[in-house]
C-alpha cells in the first residue's frame, strides 16, 4: 500500500488517527466499566457522589471487607437460576447453528449452480424475508401454537429460529458456493459421481471456511436473539437474553440490579473469546455479500 | 443443474421458509381481521326483600366454550385497522378538521399509538443510516491509515458493539446514563443542574437511542468500507495523480465512485435492520418516550392481562407494508439490472 499516491499530509494523518481513538474509547470503555464494576456492590457501580467511587470500590470495602465482591455473580448464577439459561442457551445455539448449517448448504449449493431463472427468484424471496421484522412472524407464530400446545418447548423456537435465519444463511453461503469453480463438481461428476456425491465429497472439504464463517453468524443470531426467545419460551425454559430482561422487571430492591449486571457480564464474555479467536472469519463473512456487489 | 436435482436441494429449506416465514404472515393476515371474544355475560335477577336487584356475571364456561369453538375470535372485517390504536382514520379526521396549522396537526397525530410509534421508527431509520455510513467510512480511513501492527487490535476493539447482544449492548449504556452511572452523573455536574436525567425528556432519550443505534451499527460499515479501500485500485489513483488531480478530487472521483456499490449495501442492510429497531426499546426502558412499531406489537402480545392478537397482527400487517414500501426501490432497481443481463 505504500505508493505516494497514497501518502497523506500530518495533519490529515493527525486528525484521523485522533478520530479513531476517540471511536475506540467510545466502543470500548462502556465494556471495561461494566466488567469492572460488576465486582463492586451497587452503591459503588452507580455511585453519583464521586465516579471514582466505583475505580476504587469504597462502598465495596466498607460493605464486603474487600475491593472486589462476587455477590453479584453468587446472586446471579446461584439464587437466580442463571445456569439454567446458560444451559439452555446453549442446546438452542448449537442446534440452531448446526441444523441450519446443514439446510442453508444443501440450498446455497443449489441456488449457485442451478443457472435458471427461478434461482434468482428464490435469491429475492430470500431477501424479502430476510426484511421482515422478526416480531411480526412472532405474532403469526403465538396463537397457532397455543392451540396446538407446542409453545414454551424449545424445539418449537430451534426450528423457528432456524427458519428465520435460513434467508440470511442462503445468500451468504450462495455467495462462498460461486467463488468455487463450477469445473470441481463437473469433472467429479464425469468421473462418475452423483450431483450428492460431487456435493457432499469435493465440494464441501474446500468449503469449510465459508461454511464456518456462516456458522458464526448463525451463532451470533442465535444467541443475540430477544424477540423470539422472550415471546416463545415458557419461564423455565427461558435462555440467557429474555433472562436478563426478567431481571429487570423484578430488581427494583436494592442490590438486585447487581445480578443482573452481573448477568449481563457473563453473557458477554463468549462473544468477546468468540472475536478473539474468528476476528478473521467475522471480517470475511461482512465483507462476502458485500465487496462482490 | 436439472430441475430435479435442484428442487431435491433446496426443498428442505424452502420447506421451513415456507411453513414458518411465509405461513406466519398468512396466520397474521387472517388474525388481524378478527378480535377476541369478549366475555359471555349473564344477567340474573336478585329479588330480595328491598326489591329486585339485576346482576351482570360473567358466565366461565360459556366463555371457554365460545374460545374453543373458535380460537381466532370473531371475525371483525377493517375495523381493526381503522381504530383508535392504529390507522385511526376517526381520529386523524378529527384530529385535521381542528387544528389550525401543519404542527398542531402531527402534534396531536403524536398522542395516538400507531402514529407515534411509526414516527419514531421512521426517523430513527433515516437518521442512524447516514451517521452510521459517514462515521463507518470515517474510522475505516483512520484505521487504514495506521501502523500495520495496531490494525488488528484496532479492528478486535471496533467489533465489539456490533457483535455484542443489542439488548446487554443497551443495558450497559443504559447504566451508565442513569442519573447515578457515570456518564449521567457527570453530565449533571457538568450542566451544574442536579434535575437533568436523559430519560425523562422525550427529545433527549430519542438522541440516546439513536445514539445507541449508531454506535451498535458503526463497526459494521467501518468493516464493509475497510475491506473496500483495501481493493481500491492503486493504478488508477496513481494515474490520477500523475494527471494531476489532487487528494480531494482523487477522493472524489476515483474512491467514491468505488465505494458506491458498498454505500448501496450498507444502506440496504442498515434501512432493513433499523426498521425492526426494538431491543434498545426495551434495555432503555424507553417506552414513555419512544416506541417502535416492533415494540408496540410485543406489548400487545405480552398483554398484561389479554394478550391482544388481533391488534399486535394488525400492526404486524401495517408493519409488513413499510417493509415493502422500503424494499420496492431495491426490488425495481434489481429487477432492471436482472432483464438488461439476461436481454
Amino acid at each position: 500500500m505504500n505508493i505516494k499516491a497514497q501518502k497523506r499530509p500530518v495533519i490529515l494523518t493527525l486528525i484521523l488517527v485522533m478520530f479513531v481513538t476517540l471511536w475506540l474509547i467510545v466502543a470500548i470503555f462502556p465494556f471495561l466499566w461494566t466488567f469492572w464494576g460488576s465486582f463492586k456492590v451497587e452503591a459503588d457501580f452507580f455511585s453519583k457522589i464521586d465516579w471514582k467511587y466505583s475505580i476504587f470500590g469504597i462502598r465495596t470495602l466498607a460493605e464486603t471487607g474487600y475491593n472486589f465482591t462476587g455477590n453479584g455473580y453468587e446472586g446471579a448464577w446461584i439464587e437466580q437460576e442463571f445456569w439454567r439459561s446458560v444451559i439452555n442457551t446453549l442446546i438452542v445455539v448449537v442446534s440452531v447453528v448446526v441444523i441450519s448449517l446443514t439446510l442453508g448448504t444443501l440450498g446455497g449449493y443449489a441456488l449457485a449452480r442451478s443457472g435458471y431463472r427461478y434461482a434468482f427468484w428464490l435469491l429475492m424471496l430470500a431477501l424479502i424475508f430476510r426484511a421482515m421484522p422478526h416480531i411480526t412472524l412472532v405474532s403469526g407464530y403465538l396463537l397457532p401454537f397455543f392451540q396446538w400446545n407446542l409453545w414454551g418447548h424449545l424445539p418449537t423456537t430451534i426450528i423457528v429460529m432456524v427458519a428465520i435465519n435460513q434467508p440470511f444463511t442462503l445468500w451468504m453461503l450462495h455467495s462462498f458456493f460461486l467463488n468455487i469453480p463450477k469445473e470441481m463438481d463437473e469433472s467429479a461428476m464425469v468421473d462418475g459421481c452423483t450431483r450428492f456425491q460431487a456435493f457432499w465429497h469435493v465440494i464441501i472439504p474446500v468449503m469449510w471456511p465459508g461454511v464456518i464463517t456462516t456458522g458464526l453468524f448463525s451463532f451470533l443470531l442465535a444467541y443475540n436473539d430477544f424477540a423470539v426467545t422472550g415471546m416463545l419460551l415458557s419461564q423455565e425454559n427461558q435462555t440467557m437474553v429474555p433472562k436478563i430482561a426478567s431481571f429487570l422487571g423484578s430488581t427494583t430492591v436494592k442490590g438486585n440490579i447487581m445480578f443482573a449486571v452481573a448477568a449481563v457480564v457473563s453473557a458477554t464474555m463468549p462473544l468477546f473469546i468468540l472475536v478473539v479467536f474468528f476476528q478473521r472469519q467475522i471480517v470475511s463473512g461482512l465483507t462476502a455479500g458485500a465487496v462482490k456487489g | 443443474m436439472k430441475h430435479r436435482t435442484f428442487m431435491w436441494f433446496i426443498l428442505p429449506s424452502l420447506a421451513a421458509m415456507i411453513l414458518f416465514i411465509a405461513l406466519p404472515i398468512f396466520s397474521v393476515f387472517t388474525q388481524s381481521f378478527f378480535v377476541s371474544h369478549g366475555q359471555v355475560l349473564i344477567e340474573t335477577e336478585n329479588c330480595g326483600p328491598f326489591g329486585c336487584k339485576k346482576e351482570v356475571t360473567v358466565d366461565v364456561d360459556a366463555t371457554k366454550q365460545l374460545n374453543m369453538e373458535n380460537p381466532l375470535g370473531k371475525f371483525n372485517g377493517f375495523k381493526t385497522y381503522t381504530n383508535r390504536n392504529h390507522l385511526a382514520f376517526q381520529e386523524v379526521g378529527i384530529a385535521w378538521n381542528s387544528s389550525a396549522s401543519i404542527f398542531s396537526f402531527l402534534k396531536s397525530l403524536l398522542n395516538l399509538p400507531f402514529y407515534k410509534a411509526l414516527l419514531f421508527t421512521i426517523t430513527y431509520t433515516f437518521c442512524v443510516t447516514p451517521f452510521v455510513i459517514v462515521i463507518g467510512l470515517f474510522i475505516a480511513l483512520g484505521v487504514n491509515s495506521l501502523p500495520t501492527i495496531l490494525k488488528g487490535p484496532t479492528i478486535f476493539m471496533s467489533l465489539l458493539p456490533m457483535i455484542v447482544t443489542p439488548l446487554i449492548g443497551a443495558l450497559i449504556l443504559y447504566w451508565m446514563i442513569d442519573a447515578e452511572g457515570i456518564i449521567g452523573a457527570t453530565l449533571q455536574k457538568v450542566f451544574d443542574d442536579s434535575s437533568l436525567s436523559l430519560k425523562a425528556s422525550p427529545s433527549l432519550t430519542w438522541i440516546m437511542l439513536m445514539v445507541y443505534g449508531v454506535w451498535h451499527a458503526a463497526p459494521f460499515s467501518f468493516i464493509v468500507f475497510y475491506a473496500g479501500l483495501q481493493t481500491v485500485p492503486e493504478d488508477t489513483l496513481e494515474a490520477a495523480m500523475i494527471d494531476g488531480a489532487n487528494r480531494w478530487q482523487r477522493i472524489w472521483y476515483i474512491v467514491v465512485p468505488y465505494m458506491m456499490p458498498l454505500v448501496v449495501f450498507i444502506t440496504l442492510i442498515q434501512l432493513m435492520d433499523n426498521f425492526r429497531v426494538f431491543e434498545p426499546i426495551v434495555g432503555f426502558s424507553a417506552q414513555a418516550n419512544a416506541t417502535s412499531l416492533s415494540w408496540i406489537i410485543y406489548n400487545d402480545l405480552r398483554g398484561q392481562d389479554v394478550q391482544l392478537f388481533g391488534s399486535a397482527s394488525t400492526t404486524s400487517m401495517l408493519t409488513i407494508l413499510g417493509v415493502g414500501f422500503l424494499l420496492i426501490p431495491i426490488l425495481v432497481r434489481t429487477w432492471r439490472d436482472f432483464n438488461t443481463k439476461t436481454v
